[in-house]
C-alpha cells in the first residue's frame, strides 16, 4: 500500500524518504481508503466509520501516553495490565456511582505509574524492565481483585459511555478527542512538555542544565498509566462486562506500533501526537480493511509487522540522509 | 620558586627544538643496556580518522625489560597508537614488527597472540566468574574427557598469583575483590598468555596508595623477566617511578623520545604542552584583555572540597568580576572542582557558600538556584539538546521562568532569545533553526546563552573554547572579559596554557587532586604556571627505574 507512494515519486531517494518521514502515516490512510472507495462495499458508510472510530479509542488513548514515555526514550510494557486493573475497580465502586467509579479506576490505575516511574527514575530500572514487571504483576493484581472473574457491569451510566453518543458522536470518541486536545497542548505548549522532550533528546544535558528529570519521568510514567486506565474503563464500558483476564492483552504492541508509524521516534526526543493519532488509525483501518476482506486475523498480525519494520526503517533512513 | 631556577638552565636545547618546529629530527638518547632487536616497533605509523590526521608518521620503539612512558595530552594521539599497536585500529600507513620481522595485527586477538597484552583503566573481565576462570578464559586446562580440568585450573592460578605475592582465594567469584586486586588478576592474565609487551593505560586510576605498591612490585617483577612495559599514565610522580624512557606525543606526532631521568619534570610538561619553558608571551596570543582586580567581598566560598580519588580539599573563594583560572594538567582534578562546585559531582566532604550562604552538595538545581552555573566540558553530550531548536536549547534551564501556570509564553522566551543571539552574535537562520546544525563555536555560544539567561552569579567554563574556530574562540575570550567586568564572577579550566595565564586574574594550580600553589599578579605567567604544574618535587633526584620505594607518600 505505502509502496505505491514511493514509486510514483521523484527521483530523489533522500526527498522520498524525508516525504516519508514526515507524512508517510497521512499517506499510508490516504492510500487505503482509496482502496476500500473502490474495492471494499459499504466501507465508505457514517455507520462504518463510527465503528472503526469506536473500535480505535482504547488503542489511541493507551498510544498518547505511550508517546510520551518514549519521547522521553522509554517505554511502558505495563499498559495493557492498567486497563485490567481498572476493569477490576469499576464492579466494586460502581454502586457509589459512575464519576467516583472512573475516579477510583484511574486512581488504581496511576498507582502502577508511580511504581514504574519509582523504579525508572528514582531506582534508575531499565524502563523496559521496570514495566515489564509491573506488567506481569498488574494483571496478576487485577485478577486477585476481580477474584479470577467475569463481571457483567449494569450500571446505566457506564453502559452510556461505551454505547451512546451525543448528536451522533459516541462518547468514547468525545472523551478521546479531548484526551489528543489535552495531551497535545501538553506536549506543545507547557513546561513539562518541552522539558519531557529534553529529557528524551538528551537526559545529561537536561540534567546539568538544572531541569527536575527524575519528577519530570515519574510523572510521565503516572500519565502514561493514568492514559491506559482511562482506556480500560472505556473497554469495560464497551463490553459491559469487567473481563481483566484479557482486556487490554497486547495492547502495548498496537500502541507501540502507532506511536513508531506516527514518527515519534524509539530513541526519544520527539512527540508526535497527531502523529500518533494517525498511527492508530492507520492500525485500525488496515484491520478493518482485512476483516471485511475475510482475511483471517492471523494476517492482520503479519501486517501489523510489516508496517512496523518500514516505519522504523524510515525512520532510520534519517540518519543516512542528513 | 626554586623549579623555575633549575629548569631554566637545562631548556636551551629544548628551545631550539621548539623554535624549529618543522624540520626538527629528534634526538634519541640510548638506553645504557639496551638488547639488539626492539620486541615491539612503529614504523612511521599514520593514522586518519574522516581527515583528521590522529597519527603522523610515528615512530615507536620498545625494547625487551624497558619500560617507556607514553606522555601527552589530551588528543595528542596516545590512545590511538596503543590502539594501533593492539590491533584495534590498522595504521593507514607504516608497519609494526614484532622481534624484527614485519607483523600486522588485524584484530585485537592477533596482538594478544603475538604476546601484546593491555590493561585498561577499567578492568575487562568476567566479574561473575571465579578468579581462576578468568586468569584461563579460553585456555581452560582439559581434562582428558574435554571437560575443563578445574583442579588443575585452581592450583594453576594459585601458583601464577603466588609468584607476584598476590594472595588471594582464586575460587572466589573476581568481583568479591578489591578493584586492586582485580587489577592484578588482569595482570597475571596478561602475563601468563606469555606477554613480551605490557600495555597498561592509567592502570592506578582508581587504585588506593597500598594497591599501587603491589601493582609498582609487580611491573618490577615483570621487567627483571624481560617484559616490556608501555605505560600510560598522568601523574608525574609514577611516571619517574616506573618508567626510564618517555616518548612524548603531541597533535599525532612524536616530538621527544628519551631517557626519563636526564628530563626534568618541567621540560616534560612543556613538550607536552607545546610550551616552551623560555618563551613566554604576554597579550597577543589570545583575546583576553588585562586581568580585572576586585577588592569586593568573595561571592563564592568553597572549602575543603573532597571526593575519594578525585579532588581532596580544594578550597578557593572568588569575588565579583574576577577571573580565576583552574591549572593543571588532564586528572589533576580540575573538571572535577567545578563538578563539584555545580552540584554534578556529590561531594565527600566540604561545603561552597554563595554571598555567604550554604549551596546544598550534589544538587544542579540547588547549585543553579544559588546562582552558579557550569559549562560542561563535552558540548556534544552533556551540553546541547541536539535535536531541539536554538530557541529551545537557550531557554531549556530558564523554561520555569519564561512560564504563566506550567504554560511556556513564546513571547517571553522570543525575547530572551533576541536578547541573546544578538548579543553573543550567535549565527543562526532563525531561532527555530536545529541547533545540531550550528557550528561548535556557535553552539557553545548558544550554551553560554542559556546559562546567561539564569542571571548568574557564578560562572564556571570547562574549556569554553575547545573544538572551536579561531575567530569563534576569539569571540568567546572577550566575552568571557567582557562578563567579568560586568561582575560576574568567572572560574576558567583550560588545557590551553595561555587561555588559562591570559584570561585569569590569578591561577589556582592542581596537581593529583589538590591545590598545589597558587599564582597571583605578576606570577601569573606561563612560566610560573609551567613550574607549578610540574611541581617542585621535580627537581628531586629521581628514584632509579625499577627501584620501588617502600614509602607510599610517594604516589599521593
Amino acid at each position: 500500500m505505502t509502496q505505491a507512494s514511493v514509486t510514483v515519486s521523484m527521483p530523489s531517494r533522500g526527498v522520498v524518504l524525508g516525504i516519508l518521514q514526515k507524512y508517510g502515516v497521512y499517506i499510508a490512510i490516504v492510500v487505503l481508503l482509496i482502496y476500500n472507495l473502490f474495492f471494499t462495499p459499504n466501507f465508505f458508510a457514517i455507520d462504518n466509520f463510527r465503528t472503526q472510530f469506536v473500535q480505535v479509542v482504547p488503542v489511541l488513548i493507551v498510544a498518547l501516553g505511550m508517546a510520551l514515555v518514549i519521547g522521553t526514550e522509554g517505554i511502558d510494557l505495563s499498559v495493557g495490565a492498567v486497563m485490567a486493573l481498572a476493569a477490576a475497580m469499576i464492579p466494586l465502586y460502581i454502586g457509589y456511582g459512575l464519576v467516583p467509579a472512573v475516579i477510583i479506576a484511574v486512581l488504581a490505575g496511576c498507582v502502577i505509574g508511580v511504581a514504574n516511574g519509582t523504579m525508572v527514575a528514582l531506582i534508575g530500572v531499565q524502563p523496559i524492565v521496570a514495566t515489564l514487571s509491573l506488567m506481569v504483576a498488574g494483571r496478576g493484581i487485577a485478577l486477585l481483585i476481580a477474584n479470577e472473574q467475569l463481571k457483567s457491569v449494569t450500571d446505566p451510566g457506564i453502559l452510556a459511555l461505551g454505547r451512546d453518543s451525543l448528536g451522533g458522536v459516541p462518547y468514547s470518541v468525545i472523551v478521546a478527542v479531548v484526551l489528543v486536545a489535552a495531551v497535545a497542548l501538553l506536549v506543545n505548549k507547557t513546561t513539562f512538555g518541552k522539558q519531557l522532550i529534553a529529557i528524551g533528546g538528551s537526559r545529561r544535558a537536561a540534567e546539568l542544565s538544572g531541569l527536575p528529570v527524575k519528577r519530570i519521568l515519574l510523572l510521565t510514567y503516572v500519565l502514561a498509566a493514568g492514559l491506559a486506565a482511562v482506556a480500560g474503563v472505556i473497554g469495560t464500558a464497551r463490553l459491559g462486562a469487567s473481563v481483566p483476564s484479557t482486556l487490554g492483552n497486547l495492547i502495548e504492541l498496537s500502541a507501540i506500533t502507532a506511536v513508531v508509524v506516527g514518527g515519534t521516534p524509539l530513541s526519544g526526543g520527539q512527540v508526535k501526537v497527531i502523529g500518533t493519532v494517525a498511527g492508530a488509525l492507520l492500525l485500525q483501518f488496515i484491520s478493518a480493511t482485512l476483516i471485511k476482506h475475510n482475511v483471517p486475523d492471523a494476517y492482520s498480525q503479519i501486517a501489523q509487522a510489516v508496517i512496523i519494520l518500514f516505519a522504523v526503517y524510515i525512520q532510520r533512513g534519517k540518519v543516512f540522509t542528513k | 620558586m626554586p623549579a623555575e631556577a633549575e629548569s631554566s638552565a637545562g631548556t636551551s636545547a629544548l628551545d631550539e627544538e621548539m623554535l624549529d618546529e618543522e624540520k626538527r629530527t629528534i634526538v634519541t638518547t640510548e638506553s645504557t643496556a639496551s638488547p639488539s632487536v626492539p620486541v615491539l616497533e612503529a614504523r612511521s605509523v599514520t593514522k586518519r580518522f574522516a581527515g583528521v590526521t590522529a597519527l603522523d608518521s610515528i615512530d615507536f620503539q620498545i625494547r625487551a625489560g624497558e619500560s617507556i612512558a607514553l606522555m601527552g595530552e589530551n588528543g595528542a594521539g596516545k590512545s590511538t597508537l596503543i590502539k594501533v599497536l593492539t590491533g584495534v585500529y590498522q595504521p593507514d600507513e607504516g608497519e609494526l614488527l614484532l622481534d624484527g620481522a614485519q607483523t600486522t595485527f588485524a584484530r585485537p586477538l592477533d596482538a594478544q597472540k603475538s604476546g601484546v597484552s593491555t590493561i585498561y583503566q577499567e578492568v575487562n573481565l568476567v566479574p561473575l566468574m571465579s578468579v581462576a576462570q578468568n586468569i584461563y578464559l579460553g585456555r581452560e586446562p582439559r581434562t582428558r574427557l574435554g571437560l575443563i580440568d578445574f583442579r588443575r585450573m585452581y592450583a594453576d592460578a594459585r601458583a601464577l598469583l603466588d609468584e607476584y605475592g598476590i594472595q588471594v582465594d582464586v575460587r572466589r567469584p573476581l568481583r568479591s575483590l578489591a578493584l586492586g586486586v582485580q587489577q592484578m588478576v588482569a595482570l597475571a592474565r596478561a602475563v601468563s598468555i606469555h606477554a613480551g609487551v605490557v600495555i597498561m593505560d592509567e592502570p592506578t586510576s582508581s587504585l588506593e596508595a597500598r594497591e599501587v605498591e603491589t601493582l609498582f612490585r609487580v611491573i618490577g617483577l615483570l621487567r627483571e623477566r624481560g617484559i616490556a612495559i608501555i605505560y600510560v599514565s598522568h601523574r608525574m610522580d609514577e611516571i619517574y617511578r616506573v618508567c626510564d624512557r618517555v616518548t612524548v606525543l603531541r597533535d599525532g606526532r612524536v616530538v621527544h623520545v628519551g631517557g626519563l631521568h636526564e628530563l626534568p619534570r618541567v621540560e616534560l610538561i612543556s613538550l607536552m604542552l607545546g610550551r616552551s619553558v623560555e618563551k613566554v608571551q604576554r597579550g597577543g596570543l589570545t583575546a583576553f584583555r588585562a586581568a580585572n582586580e576586585s577588592d569586593a567581598p568573595p561571592v563564592l566560598e568553597a572549602s575543603d572540597l573532597s571526593r575519594k580519588h578525585q579532588i581532596d580539599a580544594v578550597t578557593l573563594s572568588i569575588r565579583p568580576g574576577e577571573v580565576v583560572g583552574l591549572g593543571g594538567l588532564l586528572g589533576s582534578g580540575r573538571s572535577e572542582t567545578l563538578k563539584g562546585l555545580s552540584g554534578v559531582m556529590q561531594l565527600d566532604r566540604g561545603t561552597v557558600k554563595v554571598d555567604g550562604k550554604v549551596v546544598r552538595s550534589g544538587s544542579v538545581p540547588a547549585a543553579i538556584r544559588a546562582g552558579i552555573v557550569m559549562l560542561p566540558e563535552d558540548r556534544k553530550s552533556e551540553g546541547i539538546v541536539p535535536n531541539l531548536s536554538v530557541r529551545d536549547n537557550i531557554v531549556l534551564a530558564a523554561l520555569p521562568k519564561l512560564s504563566l501556570a506550567g504554560f511556556s509564553s513564546k513571547r517571553k522566551q522570543d525575547a530572551i532569545v533576541d536578547v541573546f543571539i544578538k548579543r553573543l552574535h550567535i549565527k543562526v537562520s532563525s531561532p527555530d533553526q536545529i541547533v545540531s546544525e550550528l557550528s561548535g563555536g556557535n553552539q557553545q555560544k548558544v550554551m553560554i546563552a542559556r546559562w546567561l539567561a539564569m542571571s548568574p552569579k557564578v560562572l564556571l567554563l570547562d574549556e569554553p573554547t575547545r573544538g572551536i574556530d579561531v575567530g569563534a574562540k576569539a569571540e568567546v575570550q572577550s566575552l568571557i572579559d567582557e562578563l567579568a567586568h560586568e561582575g560576574l564572577a568567572i572560574v576558567l579550566v583550560s588545557s590551553e596554557v595561555e587561555e588559562v595565564v591570559e584570561g585569569s586574574g590569578r591561577v589556582i594550580v592542581l596537581r593529583d587532586g589538590s591545590i598545589e600553589t597558587e599564582l597571583t599578579g605578576e606570577h601569573v605567567d606561563e612560566r610560573s604556571l609551567l613550574a607549578a604544574l610540574a611541581g617542585d618535587s621535580s627537581l628531586a633526584e629521581p628514584s632509579p627505574a625499577g627501584h620501588i620505594s617502600e614509602d607510599p607518600k610517594d604516589i599521593a
